[in-house]
């Protein structure tokens, strides 16, 4: 027993007293910023980016395509593409999520997510979510377990990862869905009672990411059903998650 | 001599490998195997209307790679290597799904990922041919693919007789995204980042392993920082994994404060990988001709003093939760795989080395800064879930060692990344590293223009998992998370 206290208080308290205020350090890579005015036009970063996320006229990057790897902003031979360590990317829009670079992080914040009322009624105070890792690499798994670590704790909001869909209320979709995968992760959300959301999280499941034009997928899902909140990152961090989630649900 | 001899990171020229009858082949293969070698790849690739067979053997005393061929009609059939060596059971299925070559005679030849191309489009996932058991007291469970946390997807049967699991039988191929073929298709323009993705959990060991493949192919050594600064984040994530894993294995004993200490200690070490990369994966690090980032003398600084909090955690949480009767009834013989059934199987890494099988890249066939700073190999006999548990533990104080040691003597010699210009025509590289769950192999062939032609990956998973398999057979099925998350596999990096 003494072992055990004596590791509690070695351990003191981990938990992010205030996820809204937590940063991460740099050189993490959020919010990019891009500076038209010294770009150059060689179009090195256009040619170079794996995606296809960066388009040149007007100057912009997709996060839902982006994977945040950083090569456009080390190879850009003018200094015009950096990575901000802005993490609160998630939006409740598509096309929100391609970025010009001009705005600031809390610019970009003002208008990302549409707590809209319906889903701040049924669910602001409780969201349970089915995860379904549709051929994602383990990655975004990783950081979404680590969303309910001690550390991020986002249990403390209300919000948990269930085992079945019948408990669930919405799906929380990994990955770039494979067509092996496809018939079981529509079998999970006919399971899940309505009303439900639908939320994809990481680059790979808004998009396809670097597996985007595989023969083996099948993204039809995202035809059929509508979705609800977009998480970007490559992999998402808990602290993009959870604020994004929050923010959802209007807290 | 039947083959030619070569070694890690080593290409040959395709015209130089040996290449024979089918049936010579195997005789070749099962002589050279009977002398202690061990198969690593083998696979096929369409030339014209037939196909080239490759096998990669390793000879571990020697740090030797042996490499043959056979050219095959398709739709040819030729006897199973598996019965006269067992380890090739998984590498016959993948290549008779991949080409339709059957080797007649295999004990269970099932679809291994049910990928896009393969050959036989009739053989889907829904009718996989599941093994059944009749009698009394006999049931079946059905699990997956969809689990109930937050892991990827693949689909557990199991055979009980009562509580026990008489046979698992484990069926996979829902990760499947085409990353070969994607290989070949994107190089140019994202070979690098698909690597990253081939198991997200092992960015830095795939990485190395493509960018090993790469360089070895345009002929460029990159400079030793830029090798100790892949080993360092290598070892990181051999760290944090391990860290994390014991946390969950703590979880399935209902050890809960195990599950937030780890927990909580992975993320320092993530959060310090963090601080070199941008990214708590370490993604971006790893480029074709070395490293994209750098360590300052304050980041060097930061990271010995991190890695000294994590070690005295990851310390006195372990003793803790390794003398702790309750964790101990829990871990002790619950899943074992003894060593012979796991040198049979061809297992790799710690799961392997908890079983005695001493094998580990870094040390038998070693590259990058590998080769100046050899590795102690460490094994345990035991093989049960407690000893897949312990090796985890002695390898995290292993690893954080010989971070140590790179940051006190790091190289300060430059470039730190080069540019990587053509890889050789007509060749075949072969690509090793040792990743946290073991070795991956990546094997490259170039065509007469300078461009990748097939790209072939085998990640230690691909071995890996049917000694989960064995290892939950007579076991008590609810002991089958403990099992699982003691060797805690990748799927994408089977289904690829």
């Amino acid at each position: 027993m003494f072992e055990t206290l004596k590791i509690r208080k070695n351990q003191g308290a981990q938990a992010i007293p205030d996820i809204t205020k937590a940063e991460i350090r740099k050189p993490f890579r959020g919010l990019p910023y891009l500076d038209g005015s010294r770009c150059g036009r060689c179009e090195i970063c256009r040619e170079i980016c794996p995606v296809g996320a960066i388009s040149l006229k007007p100057l912009a990057i997709d996060l839902g395509k982006c994977i945040f790897c950083g090569d456009c902003q080390r190879l850009c031979p003018k200094g015009a593409v950096s990575f901000t360590n802005f993490f609160k990317m998630a939006s409740t829009s598509r096309d929100y999520l391609v970025v010009d670079g001009r705005k600031t992080g809390e610019e970009y914040l003002e208008n990302a997510v549409n707590a809209r009322r319906e889903i701040t009624r049924m669910f602001g105070s409780s969201l349970k979510l089915r995860q379904v890792s549709a051929a994602g690499c383990n990655g975004c798994e990783w950081e979404l377990n680590a969303s309910g670590n001690p550390n991020f704790d986002m249990g403390r909001f209300g919000i948990d990862i269930v085992a079945s869909p019948r408990h669930a209320d919405g799906i929380l979709i990994t990955g770039p869905i494979s067509e092996n995968m496809a018939p079981a992760l529509e079998d999970a959300y006919m399971s899940t009672p309505d009303p439900k959301v639908v939320i994809l999280a990481g680059t790979c499941a808004i998009s396809g990411g670097v597996f985007e034009g595989s023969p083996a997928l099948n993204r039809e899902f995202l035809k059929n059903h509508p979705v609800d909140l977009y998480i970007p990152g490559c992999p998402v961090h808990p602290l993009t998650v959870v604020n994004g989630l929050i923010r959802f649900l209007g807290r | 001599m039947k083959w030619i001899n070569t070694k890690n990171n080593r290409p040959v020229r395709i015209k130089d490998i040996p290449e024979m009858a089918m049936e010579d082949l195997r005789a070749q293969i099962i002589k050279t195997c009977r002398d202690g070698a061990r198969v690593i790849s083998f696979f096929g690739m369409p030339r014209g209307p037939r196909t080239a067979v490759y096998a990669v053997l390793a000879d571990d005393e020697a740090s030797r790679l042996y490499l043959a061929s056979a050219l095959v009609e398709n739709g040819r059939r030729y006897p199973s290597i598996t019965p006269e060596v067992p380890q090739f059971h998984i590498f016959e299925r993948e290549l008779y799904e991949d080409t339709g070559i059957m080797p007649e005679g295999h004990p269970w030849l099932k679809g291994v990922r049910f990928g896009h191309e393969r050959a036989n489009r009739e053989s889907t996932m829904e009718r996989y041919p599941f093994f059944t058991m009749q009698g009394e007291e006999v049931h079946e469970v059905a699990v997956g693919p969809i689990h109930a946390g937050v892991i990827e997807p693949g689909h557990f049967r199991f055979m009980c007789q009562g509580e026990d699991v008489h046979h698992l039988e484990i069926q996979l191929g829902y990760q499947h995204r085409g990353v070969e073929a994607l290989m070949v298709k994107n190089f140019r323009r994202s070979g690098i980042h698909l690597a990253e993705s081939i198991a997200g959990d092992t960015v830095i060991g795939h990485a190395c392993a493509y960018a090993g493949a790469i360089e070895s192919l345009t002929g460029v050594e990159i400079s030793r920082r830029a090798q100790s600064i892949r080993a360092i984040a290598l070892e990181m994530e051999r760290a944090a994994i391990h860290i994390g894993d014991l946390g969950a294995i703590a979880n399935d004993v209902a050890y809960l404060l195990g599950n937030a200490v780890f927990g909580v200690t992975r993320t320092l070490v993530i959060n310090t990988l963090l601080a070199l990369t941008g990214s708590r994966f370490g993604r971006g690090l790893v480029r074709e001709g070395g490293v994209a980032f750098d360590f300052t003398p304050e980041l060097i600084k930061e990271f010995i003093e991190k890695l000294a909090k994590v070690y005295h955690d990851v310390n006195l949480m372990g003793e803790a939760m390794f003398e702790m009767a309750s964790v101990l009834a829990r871990l002790d013989h619950t899943g074992a795989v003894d060593p012979a059934a796991a040198r049979d199987m061809g297992l790799v890494g710690p799961a392997g080395r908890a079983s005695g099988v001493d094998l580990d890249v870094r040390a038998d066939h070693p590259f990058g800064i590998y080769r100046f700073y050899p590795v102690h190999k460490r094994t345990m006999g035991s093989g049960d879930v407690f000893a897949r548990a312990y090796m985890r533990y002695i390898e995290i104080k292993q690893s954080i060692d010989f971070i140590l040691e790179q940051l006190d003597s790091l190289a300060d010699d430059r470039p730190l990344l080069q540019k990587a210009g053509k890889p050789a025509p007509d060749s075949f590289a072969v690509s090793m590293t040792e990743g946290w769950r073991g070795e991956i192999v990546h094997c490259a062939i170039t065509g007469r223009k300078n461009e990748i032609v097939k790209y072939k990956i085998k990640d230690p998973s691909f071995q890996n998992w049917y000694g989960l398999a064995y290892a939950v057979r007579n076991n008590g099925i609810s002991d089958f998370p403990l099992c699982n998350k003691s060797f805690n596999l990748s799927y994408c990096g089977n289904d690829l």
